[in-house]
């Protein structure tokens, strides 16, 4: 049975092409990029290019670039990073949807005595941009939202809040782990101070993530010991995973418009064809500006977790908001903060589509989603009786 | 994804008996839609009400509450009423070949619906529930003061539970009960639920006291193995000053001496030393 893979906010295949890029720097190539000798310098030479690449789909320069080992480190990164260079301010700000990376750490932060407002969404997944106004102030060290959530594509105004923080000197950072690659970004025309991206969202192998910081904006290592990035993250480079995420940088820019075209009406398709097919279900973050290859929808009277098992004896992969995939007895935090009432919650599911997506395994989805929601509900005690 | 032994894929994937019996005897029902799963079971009983001779369940819920109600009404079948009412939640699980400890409160469930169904028949009074909260409770024949408010869970159930399961931390009760899971407030209840049970069952079990040499000596070693390490990591640290009694008084050191939330780590210790030492321990803080 071959998989139909539309989990792509999880993680992505590695593009063939990018593996072929990286290949080489395992077993013949495999020369330090900081050695004096030509075996290792031309590793080097390589990773340059990578450099560039990764720059490039952002619209910056090079130097601005930093890997990382994944999206989380750079987000841990970002945070710690403005709170040693801004130590008098106290206060950071952050959205309640925040992936755990940053969620997590800003409310360790809070137990260690830090200030900290979490902005809420509104029920379509919406940042509260009125409460971030009010909640901003001259004591604010950083604000970090993310670009688009990842459980829902919800897309946030991240260029206006960044110009908002930089008027209170607090600096800014996005966590973009899902939009880069989906959506264009362009940082040369930003205030953005600091932006997260993580390889194995983007076709790029998992371990492998990268911060952009712009140039000028002060900054002090989460890791050190090294000359590696300029001393802004020490740690022998991980030359073949920064090689391929180059490449995955290049194709993803490459792709862009295929992306927002092609795969947003695929996912558009599958979103209206399941609605028309299955009453009592609607979709997290409908009427919201969203990413164009995610769909969250929640089907009444169902559980996530029995719809996930049996899309995968199919071969379908898909993920869900559902609190018994996750081993926690909440429902995602995510549509607990947009109101999505418990009924709803339980029975979500995302896909999450990629440009390897083909309109036949569409098509399949469409066909097996409707009567495994029929078999759910009319084995539940509920399905029935609401649905009469 | 969770572990599932084939014989709960099984279950789920083909699950046995589902539906409702028009002239059932007796029904169960327990859970609700907020709770995230909610089970409702049909027994049928031969002329003399004593055999169940079909049974039959609609669930709404993950996985393994679909192929432990499954089980169960395959358990029962041609089960007397006090054979039944023998089936535990374990026998459930086990009969599954084993659920993921996450998973385990789907047996309870089970268990319980035959319960209420069971004492229902029997006319056994079903006590009323007050309703304040948010989402009902989860087993409403549980009479007894709410503990968790996000899932509608009472004292005496988890006392039941937690006994029936010897169950000795609040992570497990969360897992069997659900009770816990959501916003955690009720969790310092819950430790106080299973310090009772526990207290009971060592009061049984004449469990002896503890000398206060081995005291010193546990409180010795729980701190350098659960406790100094973690504070270590955050770039603090602790030292013992002296246990006097029950008494143990420690000092901070490093990024911890001064800390805004050492108050909170001095609280964090007594709770490990409790857990792991024994109950009575208090900490002080002192600056010496």
């Amino acid at each position: 049975m071959k998989e139909i893979y539309l989990d792509n906010n999880a993680t992505t295949k590695v593009d063939e092409a990018v593996f072929e890029e990286m290949k080489p720097y395992f077993c013949e190539l495999y020369g330090n990029p900081s050695s004096m000798h030509y075996f290792g310098g031309q590793v080097q030479s390589k990773t340059t290019e990578a450099r560039k690449r990764v720059a490039d789909l952002l619209g910056a320069s090079p130097d601005e670039i930093i890997f990382t080992a994944c999206g989380t480190e750079s987000d841990n990164t970002a945070i710690r990073s403005a709170l040693e260079v801004l130590p008098d301010r106290r206060h950071i700000i952050t959205s309640r949807v925040e992936h755990p990376a940053v969620l997590t750490q800003c409310r360790n932060l809070a137990a260690k005595g830090y200030r900290v407002t979490e902005i809420g969404v509104d029920g379509a997944g919406r940042l509260n941009m009125d409460e971030y106004r009010q909640a901003v102030d001259d004591d604010t060290v950083i604000v970090s939202f993310m670009w688009a959530n990842n459980e829902t594509g919800v897309i946030f105004p991240v260029e206006e809040a960044a110009a908002i923080a930089k008027k209170n000197g607090a600096l800014f950072h996005t966590d973009a782990v899902q939009a880069v690659g989906k959506i264009p970004i362009n940082m040369a025309v930003s205030k953005i101070d600091m932006l997260s991206l993580s390889g194995h969202k983007l076709h790029a192998p998992k371990g492998i993530g990268a911060l952009y910081l712009r140039k000028g904006t002060p900054y002090r290592p989460l890791m050190v010991g090294g000359h590696q990035e300029k001393s802004r993250r020490a740690g022998t480079e991980n030359a073949a995973a920064i090689i391929a995420l180059g490449k995955a940088c290049q194709l993803a820019g490459d792709f862009m418009e295929t992306e927002n075209t092609t795969v947003k009406a695929k996912c558009n398709y599958l979103e209206k064809e399941l609605l028309a097919a299955i009453p009592h279900a609607r979709i997290n973050g409908g009427g919201a500006d969203r990413l164009p290859n995610t769909t969250s929808i929640a089907f009444e009277f169902v559980e996530g977790e029995a719809i996930l098992l049996l899309l995968s004896e199919l071969g379908i992969c898909a993920s869900s908001g559902s609190a018994c995939t996750s081993g926690s007895l909440e429902p995602s935090h995510v549509l607990r903060a947009m109101g999505v009432p418990f009924t709803c919650a339980h029975g979500s599911i995302r896909f999450s589509l990629s440009r390897y997506t083909t309109d036949a395994e569409i098509a399949t989805v469409i066909k097996e989603l409707p009567p495994i929601i029929a078999r759910l509900r009319q084995m539940s005690p509920f399905g029935r009786e609401f649905l009469k | 994804m969770w572990d599932y032994t084939s014989k709960v894929k099984d279950h789920f994937l083909n699950p046995r008996n589902v539906g409702d019996i028009p002239d059932a005897d007796a029904v169960g029902e327990v859970g609700s839609l907020a709770c995230g799963d909610a089970l409702k079971l049909y027994l049928k009983l031969d002329d003399s009400k004593e055999k169940i001779v079909d049974a039959k369940f609609q669930t709404f819920g993950c996985a393994s509450a679909i192929a432990s109600s499954s089980a169960l009404t395959e358990m029962v079948k041609g089960k007397t009423l006090d054979e039944a009412l023998a089936v535990s939640n374990q026998d459930i699980a086990e009969f599954l070949g084993g659920l993921p400890e996450e998973k385990m409160h789907c047996s309870v469930m089970g268990q319980e619906a035959l319960e209420v169904a069971i004492f229902k028949f029997r006319g056994l009074e079903v006590p009323d529930h007050d309703a304040e909260h948010d989402h009902g409770h989860a087993y409403p024949d549980y009479e007894g003061t709410l503990v968790c408010k996000c899932f509608g869970i009472t004292d005496t159930f988890l006392k039941k539970v937690i006994a029936d399961n010897h169950l000795t931390t609040s992570e497990q009760v969360t897992n069997f009960t659900k009770a816990g899971g959501a916003c955690g407030s009720c969790i310092p209840k819950i430790k106080e639920l299973i310090a009772e049970v526990l207290g009971q069952a060592k009061e049984a079990a004449t469990k002896p006291k503890l000398s206060n040499l081995k005291k010193m000596q546990l409180v010795q070693e729980v701190l350098e193995r659960d406790i100094r390490p973690m504070l270590r990591a955050d770039g603090g640290d602790l030292e013992l000053i002296d246990i006097d009694g029950d008494h143990v008084q420690i000092a901070f050191r490093k990024a911890c001496a001064g800390c805004a939330s050492s108050g909170n780590t001095a609280r964090f210790v007594e709770m490990k030393l409790r857990e792991l030492v024994y109950e009575g321990l208090h900490v002080q803080e002192v600056s010496a």
